[in-house]
């Protein structure tokens, strides 16, 4: 954790994203016009929230393997940090819906799918917090956590494309790879999707280095 | 187990394997020992889970006011739907008919689920932790409760069709749906029950929860449900029968590697 280049490099890539991102050329084409820009914002926070995922399962799985505490803090808050990017991957994608859509709410099944996905993920926190023990709420938070992730995969990868969705790539409307003729789009996709995920890990780190502390400064108070 | 044991437990078709002729016969591979012993395991499993599925429906039995309480809740929901609406038979739009059906069904089978792991107290699932694997455990629940939602759909099929009317067209898709609406909601409910008795067993805490994993589930049901209710052909369900019975299988499998960890805690 005391390594400071990937932080420099989030706050390069994330100058970058903003910057190109608002600024540089896009393809002009109707009705998207300049919101296609949503692309190096709402589909990348989705991209970096879907990553923060597997690293929080991952180390849910972790856990349950070996037991340590640590593992756990690490689990919660990327779950966190995935969850503040849910959130605001969801809000981008409805102030983008309005100027498309024509409307914040379509009752398109990737909206819906995300909504409840949020919603899964806000009951593990109150499953979390309905617990006191630390051990007990770390196991079942972890296996909670695995369970809905299984659950969540068919939800946003698999139910979407069985039903016509207005999401640029499904149900007959063209990706965003067929707009991107000369690639100028990706040279910013692919950046901004590191840079989100770097974020939400540095932040979920900083959080875990937080409860370490509160942890040790409990023990003090308790043993002194 | 000895090898005496194990020939005892597996059936005598099984040991064919063993050569059909002389030049066969000597060579015993290891995939042939591998599959007696596959063998010998799952029919293991399956007497475990039997007795503990036979287990379930004793206890079910001697406390009838449960099972009576579930059945009631289905009934009364489903004439509540039916005075709130307004509707008599014929004229409610198959949509609508849909939609209550499944949301009754949701609703009575978090219920009927939510106390498989809340009535038998403490001590008596320590004698079962001892006794029993967990992996058996949770398979004899989940087909138990299959069971017990299926009961439930069954009736609640009926009442609906008593007086509301009943729109199916298709009674096999429907039919064919209802059971792998039940393992579904069994599958994730059994889980999820699982995990909220021992996180202190509130009932939002189940509702919470619950409803976030079993909507893929429910979707799917509804979607598949309304094709047969419309009589569409079954090759346009295809489809989402199979995907379905994948999002059960995901959901029970994720279910069976967990269980385990939560049941050692």
């Amino acid at each position: 954790m005391r390594q400071s280049w990937w932080k420099i490099l989030t706050i390069a890539l994330l100058l970058y994203t903003l910057t190109a991102g608002l600024l540089m050329d896009v393809p002009r084409l109707p009705i998207l016009n300049e919101t296609i820009r949503a692309l190096h914002f709402h589909v990348t926070m989705w991209f970096g929230m879907i990553l923060l995922l597997l690293v929080s399962v991952f180390y849910s799985i972790k856990y349950l393997r070996t037991n340590e505490i640590k593992h756990d803090d690490m689990a919660i808050e990327f779950a966190g940090a995935a969850i503040l990017f849910g959130v605001l991957g969801i809000v981008t994608g409805m102030l983008w819906a309005k100027f498309t859509w024509g409307d914040y709410w379509s009752g398109d099944p990737k909206q819906n799918a995300a909504a409840i996905g949020i919603l899964m993920y806000f009951a593990y926190l109150i499953l979390r917090n309905s617990m006191t023990d630390t051990q007990q709420r770390a196991r079942i938070g972890a296996i909670y956590n695995i369970f809905a992730f299984a659950a969540f995969i068919p939800l946003i990868f698999v139910l979407p494309r069985l039903t016509d969705s207005l999401h640029p790539g499904n149900g007959g409307n063209p990706g965003f790879n067929a707009y991107d003729l000369d690639s100028k789009l990706r040279m910013v996709f692919y950046p901004a999707i590191i840079a989100w995920t770097l974020l939400g890990a540095w932040i979920a780190t900083v959080r875990v280095r937080m409860r370490r502390v509160e942890r040790t400064l409990e023990d003090r108070m308790i043993n002194s | 187990m000895t090898a005496k044991g194990i020939a005892s437990v597996v059936p005598k078709q099984f040991w064919c394997h063993f050569g059909r002729n002389e030049s066969q016969k000597s060579k015993i591979s290891w995939f042939h020992i591998s599959h007696i012993i596959l063998l010998t395991y799952l029919w293991a499993m399956w007497k475990e889970i039997s007795v503990l599925i036979s287990k379930e429906v004793t206890l079910e039995w001697r406390q009838k006011f449960a099972l009576n309480g579930i059945l009631l809740y289905v009934v009364s929901a489903v004439f509540i739907t039916y005075l709130s609406v307004g509707a008599r038979g014929g004229n409610i739009s198959p949509p609508t008919w849909n939609a209550l059906y499944w949301i009754i069904i949701l609703f009575s089978a978090v219920n009927a689920v939510a106390k498989s792991f809340v009535q038998e107290h403490q001590g008596r699932q320590l004698y079962y932790y001892m006794i029993a694997s967990p992996e058996a455990i949770i398979l004899s629940k989940m087909i138990y409760n299959t069971g017990l939602t299926l009961i439930l759909a069954l009736l609640g099929y009926g009442v609906f069709s008593l007086i509301l009317g009943n729109e199916v067209q298709d009674h096999g898709l429907f039919l064919l749906n209802l059971v792998l609406g039940a393992m579904g909601f069994s599958a994730s409910l059994t889980m999820v029950s699982g995990i909220a008795s021992k996180a202190g067993n509130n009932a939002t805490l189940m509702a919470i929860l619950s409803f976030p994993v079993i909507i893929p589930i429910l979707l799917m049901a509804i979607r598949i449900s309304k094709n047969a209710l419309d009589g569409l052909d079954w090759s346009v369900s295809a489809d989402k029968v199979l995907s379905l019975v994948a999002i059960n299988a995901i959901v029970a499998a994720a279910g069976y590697i967990l269980f385990p960890y939560l049941w050692r805690s």
